[in-house]
């Protein structure tokens, strides 16, 4: 399996927006956000939905991965419900001039499933490197964040770990003007 | 769970080639069948093991706008505190989690204005500072849990 390990400077305002996307991917969009339809021909059966053919519905998806849009197309495990019941957000004080490269290199360790370089804010929060760790047991989750310390060196100066003592809220996306989204952010 | 569910768990969450029959060139590297993998794909939807398959959408390159938000909540005035900022629409997650800054969100909108005006309006609220954490940078990962 080939590992993606890429870093994408954090604009949000990209070139494509809700308005300059067609109305076809919006509808694809759409269509697909409870998920790719588990057929034999997949993009058939979503273009007999939508009306369209399979080759424009296959085009349209690959035109939007291309431009990063539709990041891939894949599982998304339920780490709970797999035994991973653990959850620790780490966060790390990291010399500005290296936390690029070292965040790379965090990203690419394979307990890690989101990690971002954020802005501290000073005094309350000296932390600018967050990288979310997950393990069957707290105990599980320090040792990870032990090899994350590893890899970040000389170049940290501090850390923590906060893990969610409760879900308060956790609900789809509301986008698309206003339409219900289901699909989990990666923030 | 047997060798082959694990297999597609971990070999999925890096993505399914783009082509009319996907899951047919996929089932290949699993060993198993097309029908087989669609089957095991189902049955792990229908228990929960996994959450979803298929496209992971980049929603800020949809043009809409995430910011991660944190706040200090004293004990007394956490539940009233949560109650009004898990009524807000725009929040989508809230955790309370075990740090001083204790109440951790993620604001979404259509756009960066609407952020300003739903941390403004969460400070409003509650009479608490907002604490926005913006991604300066993503370091791309995928879910990738060995099971």
């Amino acid at each position: 399996m080939s590992v993606q390990a890429r870093a994408s400077q954090g604009a949000s305002e990209g070139s494509n927006t809700l308005e300059r996307m067609s109305e076809l991917d919006r509808r694809i969009v759409l269509a697909t956000q409870q998920g790719l339809p588990l057929t034999r021909l997949p993009f058939h059966t979503l273009a007999e939905e939508l009306g369209v053919t399979a080759e424009l519905v296959l085009a349209r998806v690959r035109h939007m991965m291309q431009s990063g849009v539709i990041r891939r197309i894949g599982a998304v495990p339920n780490h709970y419900k797999l035994g991973f019941k653990a959850n620790g957000m780490s966060v790390w004080d990291v010399a500005d001039q290296q936390v690029s490269e070292l965040g790379r290199r965090v990203g690419r360790l394979d307990f890690v499933s989101h990690a971002y370089h954020r802005p501290r804010r000073l005094p309350e929060w000296p932390y600018n490197f967050f990288a979310m760790v997950h393990g069957e047991t707290p105990e599980q989750v320090w040792h990870k964040v032990e090899v994350i310390a590893g890899v970040l060196g000389d170049a940290q100066r501090g850390h923590d770990v906060l893990f969610s003592t409760r879900v308060l809220k956790k609900t789809g996306l509301r986008l698309l003007n206003g339409e219900s989204t289901t699909g989990p952010p990666e923030v | 769970m047997d060798n082959l569910d694990r297999a597609i768990i971990n070999g999925l969450q890096g993505g399914l080639p783009l082509c009319e029959r996907p899951y047919l060139e996929i089932a290949a590297q699993f060993g198993t069948s097309e029908d087989e993998l669609l089957l095991r794909l189902q049955n792990m939807l229908d228990d929960g093991r996994l959450s979803r398959f298929g496209p992971l959408f980049n929603v800020e390159r949809m043009g809409g706008s995430f910011v991660l938000c944190a706040m200090q909540v004293p004990t007394p005035s956490f539940e009233e505190v949560s109650a009004q900022i898990c009524a807000l629409p725009q929040v989508a997650h809230n955790y309370e989690r075990n740090h001083r800054l204790n109440m951790w969100f993620v604001l979404a909108t259509e756009s960066p204005q609407e952020i300003a005006e739903a941390v403004a309006r969460v400070e409003e609220t509650t009479g608490l500072a907002v604490y926005e954490f913006p991604k300066l940078e993503e370091f791309f990962v995928g879910l990738r849990f060995e099971v």
